[in-house]
C-alpha cells in the first residue's frame, strides 16, 4: 500500500511538471481523483480488508487525496494567475492616443461677456430687459431728446424701414424709454438692457453695421455722478481686474446731462502709457451721465422729483479690449476653432 | 475741426501758456483736442538764386544759391526758377512733411546740396496739379537772405485738431468761439477783432431793396462794398486758412472764408452788377432750376429756400450760390449777405442735393444772431483793408430773430447733489465767471444768463450744473454707491426663457452663433417656412444687407460653409435671434444646424453621426426640459428648402411652431440637418411645478413584438395605437429594430417594439399582461393592416 501511495506521489510530481493550462489541470483531476482515478482506486477493494487494514488504507488514501488535491489546486491557482496576467498584458492600450471628443457647446464670445455683465448687474438688483430691434423713431430718438433734424442724429446714421417712423434701432436706449413709460406707478427703476443695434457703417476691422450695446438705467431719488462712478468702478474691476482705476471726462449725449466718457486705467501698462492706451494711460470704455430732465419728463417721471443715471458700453469694444481681439468681425464669423480658447472658466 | 492757435492768440492772451498743457486742460474740461501739431519745419532759410543755367536735355536747372552761410549748388526742376529771385531753401538735414529728409545728392551727375521748395512741398498748400504748376515759391525780393523761413513767414503755428461732440460743434467750429473756451479754462477775457470801417456817404439802401417772403429766413443782412480789387490775400490770411484746412483762392473769396472761420457765420458775396437791384428771399417752386457755382443744373423743390433777384434764383440759401451772380476776377462791386435760415430746410436741401459744405453744416447746426451782425461788419473791414473796397453806409436788414434771453436758476445744493461733489459758493462763482456767464446771486440761488454764443446751453439747471462741473473738474468726484432699496435682479420677460434654452443647447453640445440680421433677398428666399411679407430697408447699403431676415437658417448655413472651408468638419451650431415681418411684427426664433459627427474620435470608428433622429433627440430634450413633454408632435410635411423625404413640421399644443429636416440637396449637397422653431410661441406656456413621482416598487414585465406593415405606415401611428390599447399598464414603448430586406416584401417593413408593463400598486400577473398584450396585437393588426411577425 505504501508503495502504491509513493508511486502515485512520484507520478503526480512528474505529471505536474508538464502541466501548463487549466484544461490540463482538469485532466489530472480526472486521472487522480475521478471515479476511476488512481487515488480513488486505492480504496476500490476496501470491503475485502480487515478493520485494522481498512483504517490504515483509509488514512493513507485520505492523506494522498488531500495531498493531490492541494497540489493540483496550488498549480491551478498559479496557472490562473499566469493566464490572467497574459490576458491583461494582451489588453494593454496606448493611452497616448487622442481622446474621444465629448461635445460640449459654448457661448458666442460676445454673449459670454454680456452674461458676465448681466450676472454682476443682477447681483446689484438690476433687472435684465430687452426690447424690439425694429423700433419707432419716437422711442429711438424723439423721446430721448433727439428731435427730427437734431445734428446729433448725424452720428447715428440710421436704417429706416418705413418712412421716418420705423427704423432698426441705432442704440438700446429705447428700451429705457419703454421701461419708464410702461411703469405706470412710476416707481424706481434699475435695469440693464443688452441688445443688437444697427448703424450705416461699412464693415471693416473696427466698424460693423450691426453691433451690440449694454446699457444701464437707474432712476430713483437724489442720484449723482458719484453714484454712477461707484457703479462703474464695480463693473470695470469685474471685467478688467481689481487694480483698475476709473475716471470721468466731460462729454455729450442728448439724453444725459451732465454727460461723461468713462475711462479705465490701462490694464496693459497700468497707466504708464502703451500702444493700447495710445500713450495716455487711460482707455475709454463707455459713455454715461445723469438722465436728461426732458427724457424723464417725456416718460412721465417728474424731473423735479426723480433723478437717475444711465450708462452704456459697446459690448464688442469691451470684448475686444478684454480678450485682445483686433477685428470686430470675429464676433460674427463664428469660427468654431475659437472654441478651444474660450471654452473655459475665466481667471479670477 | 482744425484751429490755428496763432489765430486764437488774437482774441485771448496766450503769451505765457504752454500749448500742449493747454490742449490737455481743454480736453479735460470737455472739448476734445485730438491732436496738437506744431509746424516742425527746420533748416529752411531764405536764399537768393545767383546763377541758373539749364541742364541740357532735361527740364532741370543747375543753380548757385546764396544761403547767407555759403553759396551752394542746387539742382531745381521748377520752370519758374531763374536768376535773381528769392526762394525757400531747405538745407540738408531738413525733414519735410511726409518724413522726406533732404540730403546732399547727385542728380544726372550734378551735385545738389539742398532743395528749392514749393509751398505744397512744405505742407503749406494743398498738393494739387494747379499748385504744382506754380513751381517753387517766390519770396518778396526784400526778404533777407539767410533768415529762418519759419520766422520770416510766421509759420510757427500750433494747430489743434478738435474732435467735437455735437453740442460744441456749434460754438467751437470758429476761432472766436474756441477762444471763449480757452478763456474759460484759463480764466481770461476775450477781445473781439476790429469791426470798424470808414463808410462812404452813398448808402446801400439806394441801390437795393430787400423782400423776405418766407418765415424760414429769420435774419438777412446785406451790405455793399464797391471798387474791390481781386488779388492774392495777405500771407496771414493765407496761412490761417491753410492751417484751418481751407485753400486760399483770392482775397475776396478768402475774406468770406476767413470771417466764417472767425465767427462761424457763413457769408455769401454776390457780384452786384450781375445781381441787379433787388433781393427777394422765398421758397423755391417745384421744378424750378438754378445752375450752381459748380456749373451743375439743380432742380429745386418747395422745401428749398432761395435767394432771387426778384425773378430767378441766384443762390440756394445756405447751400451754394448761383453761377449767374458769381464773383469773378472782373468783379468790382459786391453785395455781402450775412443771414440766418431755418436749419431744417438747409439740412434737407443740402442732403438732398448732396451738397454738404463747411457753410451748410454751420447753417444746419444753428447760428448766433450777434455774430451774424458782427461778421458782416468784419467782412467790410477786411475788404476795405485788403481788397481796396469802399464800404457803403447802412445795412439792409430783415430781423425776425427771437431774442428771448436764456435765464435759469441753479443753487449750490443742486450742483453738489447732482455731481456728488462738495463745491463751495466760491467754486460756483469762479466757474460762472470763467465761463463768462453773467449771474445774480440771491439767497443762495444763482440766476444765470446764458450768452447767445452758447446755443447748446438750454436755460435749465441741469445745463448749468454741467457747465459748472466740467470746468471744476470731474476728477474731483469720489465714488459713492447709490442708496437704493435692496432687491433681487431678474431676467425679465422672454429673456429668462432664452437664457434657459441657450444654456440647455450649449449643454447638448451646440455652439452659439451671432450672425447678421440683415441679409440678401436671395438668402431670405432659401428657407420660406410660413413666409410673411419681409421688411426691406428703405435705403440699403448693399444688396447683401437688404432685408431683415425671417429665418436664421440661411445665416447658419453660411456659418457652416465658413467653418467647412477652414476644415472644421463637425459643425453643431445654434442661434437665437429676433426675426421680423409685416412691417413691425417680431418673432424670436431658435435655429439649430448640425453636420458631421456628434461624438467624434479622429482614429476610432465609434463616432456618432448626426442624422434626423439625433436632431429629433435634441429637440425632444429641449422641449422636455422646458416642461412640455407629451405636448408636441412631429408631422411629415414638405417644406421649402428641406429634403422632401426628411422633413417634419413641429407642433406644440396643436399649433405649428417650426420645422426640422435635412437641407435640400439643391441648396447644399452635404448632409446637413436643421431645425427652426419660434421661441416667441414657447414664452407663455403654462407648465406644472415639479412633484416627486414614486418609482413603482413592483417588478415590471417586458414583452417584445414585431409587426410587418406597409412602408408608408409610420411608427408613430403604430405607437399611438399601441398606447391607446395598452392603457395604464403599458408604461413604456421602445423601438428596438427596424428591418427591410429578406423575408419582408419590397413595399413593407418590419418594426420591433419592446413594451414595458407595470402597476404601481401590485405585482402584475402573466394573465393580466397577456390580456393587454393580445389586445394590442389585435388592435394594431386590424387598424394598420399589420401582420405579427413570427419569432
Amino acid at each position: 500500500m505504501k508503495e502504491k501511495v509513493e508511486s502515485i506521489k512520484s507520478e503526480l510530481a512528474k505529471d505536474l511538471e508538464n502541466v501548463n493550462t487549466t484544461q490540463e489541470v482538469g485532466n489530472l483531476k480526472v486521472k487522480y481523483l475521478g471515479k476511476k482515478g488512481l487515488v480513488t482506486e486505492l480504496t476500490s477493494n476496501m470491503k475485502d480488508l480487515s478493520i485494522e487494514e481498512k483504517k490504515e488504507v483509509g488514512r493513507l488514501s485520505n492523506e494522498v487525496k488531500n495531498y493531490v488535491t492541494e497540489e493540483l489546486t496550488k498549480l491551478e491557482e498559479e496557472i490562473n494567475k499566469k493566464e490572467l496576467e497574459k490576458k491583461l498584458a494582451s489588453e494593454k492600450i496606448d493611452i497616448s492616443l487622442p481622446s474621444t471628443k465629448v461635445n460640449i457647446g459654448g457661448a458666442n464670445i460676445l454673449e459670454k461677456l454680456i452674461e458676465e455683465v448681466e450676472e454682476l448687474a443682477m447681483s446689484m438688483g438690476y433687472d435684465v430687459v430687452e426690447g424690439p430691434e425694429v423700433e419707432k423713431d419716437l422711442y429711438n430718438f424723439e423721446l430721448l431728446n433727439l428731435p427730427k433734424g437734431h445734428p446729433a442724429r448725424d452720428a447715428q446714421d440710421t436704417f429706416y424701414t418705413e418712412g421716418d417712423t420705423w427704423l432698426l434701432r441705432s442704440q438700446t436706449s429705447p428700451v429705457q424709454i419703454r421701461t419708464m413709460l410702461a411703469n405706470e406707478e412710476k416707481t424706481p427703476i434699475r435695469i440693464i438692457c443688452p441688445g443688437k443695434t444697427y448703424r450705416r457703417d461699412d464693415d471693416d476691422a473696427t466698424h460693423s453695421h450691426q453691433f451690440t450695446q449694454i446699457e444701464g438705467l437707474l432712476v430713483d431719488k437724489d442720484i449723482s455722478l458719484a453714484n454712477l462712478k461707484a457703479t462703474f468702478d464695480i463693473i470695470a474691476k469685474k471685467l478688467f481686474g481689481n487694480d483698475r482705476e476709473t475716471r470721468f471726462r466731460p462729454s455729450f449725449y442728448p439724453f444725459t446731462e451732465p454727460s461723461v466718457e468713462m475711462d479705465i486705467s490701462c490694464f496693459n501698462c497700468g497707466g504708464k502709457g502703451c500702444n493700447i492706451c495710445k500713450g495716455t494711460g487711460w482707455i475709454t470704455v463707455g459713455g454715461a451721465g445723469i438722465v436728461h430732465h426732458n427724457v424723464l419728463d417725456n416718460c412721465g417721471y417728474d424731473s423735479n422729483k426723480w433723478t437717475g443715471f444711465a450708462f452704456g458700453f459697446g459690448a464688442e469694444r469691451l470684448a475686444m479690449l478684454k480678450y485682445g481681439i483686433t477685428d470686430i468681425r470675429t464676433f460674427y464669423t463664428n469660427d468654431l476653432r475659437n472654441k478651444e480658447t474660450f471654452d473655459r472658466k475665466e481667471a479670477e | 475741426m482744425a484751429i490755428s492757435m496763432n489765430w486764437v492768440k488774437e482774441y485771448v492772451n496766450l503769451d505765457d501758456v504752454d500749448l500742449k498743457d493747454l490742449a490737455k486742460k481743454i480736453t479735460d474740461s470737455g472739448v476734445n483736442v485730438e491732436h496738437v501739431t506744431s509746424n516742425e519745419l527746420n533748416n529752411l532759410v531764405v536764399g537768393e538764386v545767383l546763377e541758373c543755367e539749364d541742364i541740357p536735355d532735361t527740364h532741370l536747372h543747375k543753380c548757385v544759391v546764396d544761403t547767407g552761410l555759403d553759396k551752394r549748388q542746387i539742382v531745381c526742376g521748377a520752370n519758374n526758377c531763374r536768376k535773381g529771385i528769392k526762394v525757400i531753401v531747405s538745407l540738408p538735414g531738413a525733414i519735410l512733411p511726409g518724413g522726406f529728409e533732404i540730403k546732399p545728392s547727385v542728380i544726372r551727375g550734378i551735385e545738389s546740396n539742398g532743395m528749392l521748395c514749393a509751398l505744397s512741398e512744405l505742407g503749406l498748400e494743398e498738393d494739387t496739379p494747379e499748385n504744382h504748376a506754380k513751381g517753387i515759391f517766390e519770396l518778396p525780393l526784400d526778404a533777407p537772405v539767410g533768415e529762418d523761413v519759419v520766422k520770416y513767414m510766421a509759420l510757427d503755428d500750433t494747430i489743434y485738431e478738435l474732435d467735437l461732440n455735437p453740442n460744441r460743434n456749434i460754438d467751437c467750429t470758429n476761432h472766436i468761439g474756441f477762444a471763449y473756451e480757452v478763456a474759460s479754462v484759463l480764466g481770461r477775457k476775450v477781445t473781439l477783432p476790429d469791426l470798424s470801417t470808414s463808410p462812404i456817404k452813398d448808402s446801400v439802401t439806394k441801390h437795393f431793396s430787400l423782400e423776405i417772403d418766407t418765415p424760414n429766413c429769420m435774419m438777412y443782412n446785406a451790405k455793399m462794398v464797391t471798387g474791390v480789387k481781386i488779388k492774392e490775400s495777405p500771407d496771414f490770411i493765407k496761412h490761417r486758412l491753410i492751417a484751418a484746412g481751407m485753400r486760399p483762392i483770392n482775397n475776396v473769396v478768402d475774406i468770406s472764408n476767413y470771417v466764417m472761420l472767425e465767427f462761424g457765420q457763413p457769408l455769401h458775396f454776390f457780384d452786384k452788377d450781375k445781381l441787379g437791384n433787388k433781393i427777394k428771399v422765398r421758397m423755391a417752386t417745384d421744378k424750378e432750376t438754378i445752375v450752381t457755382l459748380d456749373k451743375k443744373e439743380r432742380e429745386l423743390t418747395n422745401e428749398d429756400i432761395v435767394i432771387t433777384d426778384g425773378k430767378k434764383p441766384v443762390c440756394i440759401a445756405g447751400v451754394m450760390g448761383g453761377e449767374n451772380t458769381e464773383v469773378d476776377e472782373n468783379t468790382k462791386d459786391i453785395l455781402i449777405e450775412s443771414a440766418i435760415f431755418n436749419s431744417y430746410n438747409v439740412r434737407y436741401t443740402s442732403l438732398r442735393l448732396d451738397l454738404r459744405s463747411e457753410a451748410s453744416l454751420r447753417y444746419e447746426r444753428g447760428l448766433n444772431y450777434e455774430y451774424c451782425n458782427m461778421a458782416i461788419e468784419r467782412a467790410c473791414h477786411l475788404l476795405e483793408k485788403y481788397a481796396d473796397g469802399k464800404v457803403l453806409s447802412d445795412t439792409i436788414t430783415h430781423d425776425k430773430i427771437d431774442k428771448k434771453v436764456k435765464v435759469a436758476d441753479v443753487t449750490l445744493d443742486d450742483v453738489n447733489k447732482t455731481l456728488g461733489l462738495s463745491m463751495t459758493d466760491e467754486d460756483v462763482r469762479r466757474s460762472l465767471n470763467n465761463l463768462g456767464f453773467e449771474y445774480k446771486e440771491n439767497k443762495g440761488t444763482y440766476t444765470v444768463t446764458i450768452p447767445n454764443r452758447r446755443l447748446d446751453v438750454e436755460p435749465h439747471r441741469q445745463d448749468l450744473i454741467e457747465e459748472i462741473g466740467r470746468l471744476y473738474g470731474y476728477d474731483k468726484i469720489e465714488s459713492k454707491l447709490p442708496v437704493v432699496e435692496t432687491k433681487e435682479g431678474n431676467y425679465i420677460g422672454s429673456v429668462k426663457i432664452r437664457k434657459q434654452i441657450t444654456k440647455r443647447l450649449r449643454a447638448l453640445g451646440l455652439n452659439e452663433c451671432r450672425t447678421y440680421t440683415l441679409i440678401s433677398d436671395e438668402e431670405n428666399e432659401l428657407f420660406k417656412y410660413n413666409r410673411q411679407e419681409p421688411i426691406e430697408l428703405l435705403r440699403p447699403m448693399s444688396n447683401d444687407k437688404k432685408v431683415i431676415r425671417q429665418s436664421l437658417v440661411s445665416s447658419l448655413l453660411k456659418t457652416y460653409e465658413y467653418n467647412k472651408s477652414r476644415n472644421v468638419k463637425d459643425v453643431m451650431i445654434y442661434e437665437i435671434a429676433n426675426t421680423y415681418y409685416n412691417k413691425t411684427e417680431e418673432d424670436t426664433k431658435i435655429a439649430i444646424l448640425m453636420k458631421g459627427n456628434y461624438i467624434n474620435s479622429s482614429w476610432n470608428p465609434n463616432g456618432i453621426k448626426v442624422d434626423f433622429y439625433l436632431l429629433k433627440g435634441i429637440l425632444e430634450n429641449l422641449l422636455d426640459y422646458l416642461g412640455l413633454k407629451n405636448r408636441y408632435q412631429l408631422t411629415a410635411k414638405e417644406i421649402d428648402g428641406i429634403h422632401p423625404g426628411i422633413s417634419a413640421e413641429i407642433t406644440l399644443d396643436r399649433e405649428p411652431i417650426g420645422y426640422m429636416g435635412r437641407i435640400h440637396p439643391n441648396i447644399a449637397k452635404d448632409e446637413i440637418y436643421v431645425l427652426e422653431i419660434s421661441m416667441t410661441k414657447l414664452v407663455d406656456k403654462k407648465i406644472k411645478p415639479i412633484k416627486y413621482k414614486e418609482i413603482s416598487k413592483y417588478p415590471s414585465i417586458m414583452k417584445d413584438l414585431a409587426f410587418i406593415i406597409k412602408k408608408d405606415v409610420t411608427s408613430g401611428e403604430l405607437e399611438d395605437t399601441i398606447k391607446r390599447s395598452g392603457g395604464k399598464l403599458l408604461t413604456n414603448i421602445d423601438v428596438f429594430d427596424v428591418y427591410t430586406g429578406e423575408n419582408v416584401k419590397d413595399d413593407e417593413k418590419s418594426i420591433a417594439y419592446s413594451l414595458t408593463f407595470s402597476d404601481p400598486t401590485k405585482t402584475l400577473s402573466d394573465e393580466e399582461v397577456m390580456q393587454v398584450f393580445n389586445k394590442i396585437i389585435e388592435d394594431v393588426s386590424k387598424k394598420h393592416n399589420a401582420v405579427l411577425r413570427d419569432k
